[in-house]
């Protein structure tokens, strides 16, 4: 963890870099100048009370949501757009995609492929999208689901999992790709709470294999154990961002002492 | 605690006098009745006359017709759901040319009779005496006399198909619609297309939701198949009624026409059984025995094992 937390603020290239983003549905603000900069290997954590934009900016980094205005920056690329003599241009579908690919996505409600097994739902990415032989695909999604403990299972059907062995079969489907960022959004919080551990095992072990996470989450102890930033959220802004034990047990601002006593 | 002991112990199981349903017996007798009313009427009067169903039942000209009533109602559904799919994928489309031109296809397919589509296919030649391929006001490349391009089946094929492909594309679009937007991130998160999403995601799921009301539509099609013989077409109906402007017995020839749809659409309806259960995999945990199995079961439970004779 150590050496990761030094990689982390180093002046590497940042892997997420965004600029005064906002996001408005139907002309109300929901994301109000969000300016925040993710390095490679770092684990960066985002907090916040419900409706904040959490999963909003979530999606604006894998544009499954536009930004109206700023610059979201994807490892040195702007997201969704191409920039050519200072304008902006809009991305085709096919270079979207292979922008994704390179993004790995983690939902609260799993969304697992319900109609495939779980070695199928690993191995549709690599098969469809990297064009992987279909027996190199099986050996690698074998590989995953044996790394977040679900060798034994890999023919059961999503709906044959339990919740938190349905978020570790999608975490491996996400790796399945091989993304340089990989995006959570909370995916603890359909689950029940003997469950909260095992996924957060599996992640917790990305963290020290080095992938960089961004994570919407409630769980501070999480937080304070596995992450290198915390940034706090509220109504679109950025309240406040430090290391997790300063955010998280001396912060500065009125918002954030509110919320972390109503969860903490 | 030797009270604990007691309750672990196997419980005297309930003497429990059934609940009567004297309503059900009174619906049985009802029922009885009715039936036997039926099955004498169908046996002793003569007019059914059974000698002469049986006797054409399976002449040459009612085993062709029945063939053609099954190829063509096929090869219509398979038109239907094929186009059905495109106009369905089409209507939820980004694109706005290609959603409104679906809507209009719908529009136009659907608020209007498919007899009367059937007819204007057969009588195209008097609308338009040649077809062809070309530039619109400019020249043409291909022309062909258009009595000699629209056989009697291209006629029925095209008027049951492109109006079943109206509703189809509704039934699709239902189906498409039912499946979690979840699906579509998850996938796209992925990096997979629009295009591989619909394919490899979307469709297979929503199957479960199309499948059952287009065997509806198979079974409606079957039946509708008979317009054609007006077209004319000799499909059963076209063949039933050849045979009886001959022997002018009607109600029998009817009576065995309709035992043949009834017997085609009850294989209809076991085809449709395992279609279902084929897509039901991955939203029931476990797929309930099919009736077959269910029999041999209970075959297997009542022949004694070896062994267990005493
Ligand atoms: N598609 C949409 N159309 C209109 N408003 C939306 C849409 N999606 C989100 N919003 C609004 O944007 C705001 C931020 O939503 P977002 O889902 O980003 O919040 P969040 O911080 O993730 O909250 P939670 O912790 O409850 O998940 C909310 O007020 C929500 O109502
Ligand atoms: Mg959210």
């Amino acid at each position: 963890m150590t050496d990761l937390s030094t990689t982390a603020s180093a002046p590497a290239a940042a892997m997420v870099q965004a600029e005064d983003v906002w996001k408005s549905y139907d002309n109300t603000p929901v994301l109000k100048g969000i300016t925040l900069q993710v390095s490679p290997g770092e684990v960066f954590l985002l907090l916040g009370p419900s409706g904040s934009g959490k999963s909003t900016f979530l999606r604006c980094i894998n544009h499954l949501e536009t930004i109206d205005a700023g610059r979201l920056m994807l490892d040195g690329e702007l997201i969704g757009y191409d920039e050519r003599s200072g304008r902006l241009y809009e991305k085709k579908p096919r270079d979207v995609a292979r922008q994704r690919r390179q993004v790995g996505m983690v939902f609260q409600q799993f969304n697992l492929f319900a109609h495939r097994t779980a070695l199928e739902n690993v191995m549709e990415g690599p098969v469809q999208v990297a064009g992987l032989a279909k027996s190199e695909a099986r050996d690698k999604a074998t590989a995953l689901l044996d790394r977040v403990g679900l060798a034994d299972r890999r023919h059961l059907y999503p709906n044959q999992l339990s919740g938190g062995q349905q978020q570790r079969v999608a975490i491996a489907r996400a790796l399945a790709m091989e993304p340089k960022l990989m995006l959570f959004d909370e995916p603890t919080s359909a689950l029940d709470p003997e469950l909260v551990g095992e996924v957060l095992d599996v992640m917790r072990q990305l963290a020290a294999d080095g992938m960089t996470m961004v994570v919407v989450t409630h769980e501070i102890g999480f937080a304070r154990e596995v992450g290198d930033t915390v940034a706090f959220m509220d109504a679109g802004v950025v309240v406040e961002s430090g290391r997790p034990d300063d955010v998280l047990l001396n912060p500065q601002q009125a918002r954030t002492q509110a919320f972390l006593s109503k969860v903490l | 605690m030797t009270e604990g002991s007691d309750v672990m112990a196997t419980p005297e199981p309930l003497k429990v006098v059934p609940l009567r349903h004297p309503g059900r017996w009174a619906a049985m007798a009802v029922i009885a009745v009715l039936l036997a009313m039926l099955v004498h009427a169908l046996a002793t009067n003569p007019r059914f006359n059974w000698p002469e169903q049986a006797k054409y039942g399976f002449t040459p000209a009612i085993r062709q017709g029945v063939l053609t009533t099954l190829w063509l109602t096929v090869a219509a559904m398979v038109v239907g759901v094929v186009l059905g799919v495109v106009l369905a994928v089409m209507r939820l489309s980004p694109n706005p040319v290609l959603r409104n031109a679906a809507w209009i296809y719908i529009w136009v397919f659907r608020g209007t009779p498919v007899l009367v589509q059937i007819l204007v296919w057969a009588s195209l030649g008097a609308l338009f005496p040649r077809l062809g391929l070309g530039i619109p006001f400019g020249p043409q490349f291909v022309e062909a006399d258009t009595f000699s391009l629209i056989s009697g089946f291209s006629a029925a094929l095209l008027g049951l198909g492109l109006n079943e492909a109206a509703y189809m594309a509704e039934i699709v679009r239902a189906g498409l619609l039912s499946v979690n937007e979840g699906q579509w991130e998850a996938a796209g998160a992925l990096g997979m297309r629009r295009s591989q999403i619909l394919r490899r995601v979307v469709l297979p799921q929503a199957m479960r939701v199309i499948v059952p009301p287009t065997g509806n539509e198979t079974i409606s099609m079957l039946k509708t198949t008979s317009l054609v013989a007006y077209v004319p077409f000799a499909e059963l109906l076209f063949q039933t009624q050849a045979i009886y402007a001959k022997t002018y017995q009607v109600i029998p020839m009817l009576l065995m026409a309709s035992l043949w749809y009834l017997a085609m659409t009850s294989v209809l309806m076991i085809v449709q059984y395992y279609i279902e259960r084929y897509y039901a995999r991955g939203s029931v945990r476990q797929l309930p025995p099919t009736p077959w199995q269910r029999v041999r079961a209970r075959l297997e439970r009542r022949r004694p094992r070896v062994g267990e004779h005493s």
